[in-house]
């Protein structure tokens, strides 16, 4: 019966990603440098229109340091700022790891007992809208100012709120259509769970999970402003402003900066491993 | 008729309820459909045709009337796994691979891990996508993810595979081409279809008989026993009883609207 329609043209074409990969390979280099070139030179040559603009127009250096200045200064304070860097890092991350748990075990939790996240997601959403950060001070009080739990509790309350709430839209917004599939299967809840519902919310929470890296670092940050060790990049920045070494303050900016992208790009390196099928990914290598 | 069909509906009515008020989708419906039988429900948007399919299936529960499928209840039949279901999207998951998705009703039903793979491969096979196992689904074109579709609603033996508006998404060339591979597995498996379509000839060409519905409430206008001869390919379709059973329908279609 098979070879009584042996060739439905359609098999046997050959899958579009297929055919795309054989094409890249010999260009590789052409298209990495079409595709980061722009932006390597937007950034040399904004460096550069910044280190003359504050040459020429002679910006007093309280106001607008050079870069060249700001480098000097980095290289002067390195193992200071590093060192501030790593410790407020550390606390960034810890947020982040106890924020993003809280946030999905919530998740599943209301997956299971929608009256908990009917009656829990308006709040949430409203808390979310919220500045949280202004908490910061209430947090030192409660765990004492150079305890690093006060800035680690700020953070994970921060992260928690975008994650709790994606991850529930994850596991909430899946088609009808592959409920109706499962129930013809006689899928029981935790069948459906496990292999509609959280599959289904990965997009959604590491979509948060990247907000929650730029926002943990923010969170750290400004909580030090208010008080904290001083090994603290936050500590060391509003210091070095209050005695006019600007220079220095943005040196430790410059590692703040560096940190929350390296912390981001950890997580779009999860999201490659984690899900390479979703279109936002397809983007990506595609693009 | 058979004495035990697959499928018999006695005086099923259907009313949903909803804010904007009572929608009566189908009323009074009485239908058997035969073991092995391949029955085809035809009508305008509206005439409850995939509503009744769901009904069969259990995904929808009646108003009013009793449904039994394999001579038990809707619902058994469906705890049961006794039917595969298609639908108009293919709804593959985007992070299974093509094997993965087929093996899909395995794992929910419980089988070993070889088993699953096993019996995926065979019916990977038999809708000749043995070599794209390894693809997800983006990788695949629309023809090719129904038949994905089409071997998962198939992997666990149901003796019942429903299928709603399965190629309505498709073009017509690869519409042609998937209506004739249906009825190849059709031979070969001898299972039940129910097929919800609104293509005369799509109706015409697969079922051996084509129940023609009208709307606002979805009843049976009529039924056309449909004889063309087995097998069919793409001769069936150029020969003069094909027309003539088109037109049989669509005289049955065009009575609806005179009513």
């Amino acid at each position: 019966m098979t070879e009584t329609f042996p060739s439905f043209g359609e098999g046997t074409e050959p899958p579009p990603s297929v055919a795309y990969r054989s094409e890249l390979a010999p260009g590789l280099l052409r298209v990495y440098t079409r595709r980061y070139l722009p932006a390597a030179l937007i950034f040399v040559g904004g460096l550069v229109l910044w280190e003359l603009t504050v040459r020429v127009f002679d910006i007093k250096r309280f106001l607008l340091p050079r870069p060249t200045a700001i480098i000097a200064a980095f290289g002067r304070e390195f193992g200071t700022v590093t060192a501030a860097g790593w410790f407020t890092m550390r606390e960034a991350m810890g947020g982040f790891v106890l924020g993003a748990s809280a946030g999905v075990g919530i998740a599943l939790i209301t997956a299971r007992w929608t009256l908990i996240r009917d009656g829990l997601m308006p709040f949430a959403i409203a808390v979310n809208a919220t500045p949280i950060i202004a908490l910061a001070p209430i947090m030192n009080n409660w765990f004492g100012i150079t305890n690093p739990m006060a800035k680690m509790s700020i953070v994970g309350v921060i992260v928690f709120f975008p994650v709790m709430i994606n991850m529930v839209r994850g596991l909430s917004e899946v088609s009808p259509g592959s409920l109706e599939l499962m129930d013809s299967y006689g899928a029981s809840p935790r069948q459906i769970l496990r292999r509609v519902r959280i599959p289904n919310s990965l997009p959604y929470v590491l979509g948060a999970f990247k907000v929650g890296t730029t926002l943990s670092v923010i969170a750290a940050i400004v909580s030090e402003y208010f008080g904290g060790s001083r090994n603290a990049l936050g500590v060391y920045i509003s210091q070095q402003a209050a005695l006019f070494h600007f220079a220095e303050a943005w040196a430790a900016i410059l590692v703040a900066s560096f940190s929350g992208i390296v912390f981001y790009l950890v997580i779009v390196a999860v999201e490659r491993v984690v899900i390479p099928w979703h279109a936002s990914m397809r983007a990506v290598a595609e693009g | 008729m058979n004495p035990s069909p697959a499928v018999s509906l006695t005086r099923v009515s259907k009313v949903f309820d909803s804010g904007a008020g009572r929608v009566h989708a189908l009323a009074d419906i009485d239908l058997e459909v035969g073991s092995g039988e391949f029955v085809s429900l035809i009508g305008p948007s509206g005439c409850g045709k995939s509503t009744l399919l769901r009904l069969i299936g259990d995904l929808l529960e009646p108003s009013a009337g009793s449904i039994r499928v394999n001579d038990k209840s809707a619902h058994q039949a469906r705890v049961d796994r006794d039917y595969g279901i298609v639908f108009q999207q293919a709804t593959l998951f985007e992070w299974r691979s093509v094997l993965h998705n087929v093996e899909l009703p395995l794992e929910v039903m419980g089988r070993d891990e070889a088993e699953r793979e096993q019996t995926a491969r065979s019916m990977l096979d038999l809708v000749q996508l043995s070599e794209f196992a390894g693809h997800y689904p983006y990788q695949l074109s629309g023809g090719m993810q129904q038949r994905v579709a089409i071997a998962r609603a198939l992997s666990f033996e149901p003796s019942i595979l429903l299928m709603d508006e399965p190629f309505g998404a498709l073009d017509e060339m690869t519409r042609e081409r998937m209506q004739t591979e249906v009825l190849r597995i059709w031979a070969q498996i001898g299972t039940t279809v129910v097929f919800v379509t609104h293509s005369i000839p799509e109706a015409v060409f697969l079922s051996s008989r084509v129940v023609v519905m009208s709307p606002r409430p979805g009843r049976i206008a009529g039924i056309v026993n449909n004889d063309l001869p087995q097998p069919r390919n793409d001769d069936t379709r150029e020969s003069p009883r094909f027309y003539e059973k088109m037109t049989e329908v669509r005289e049955t279609l065009r009575g609806i609207e005179a009513a």
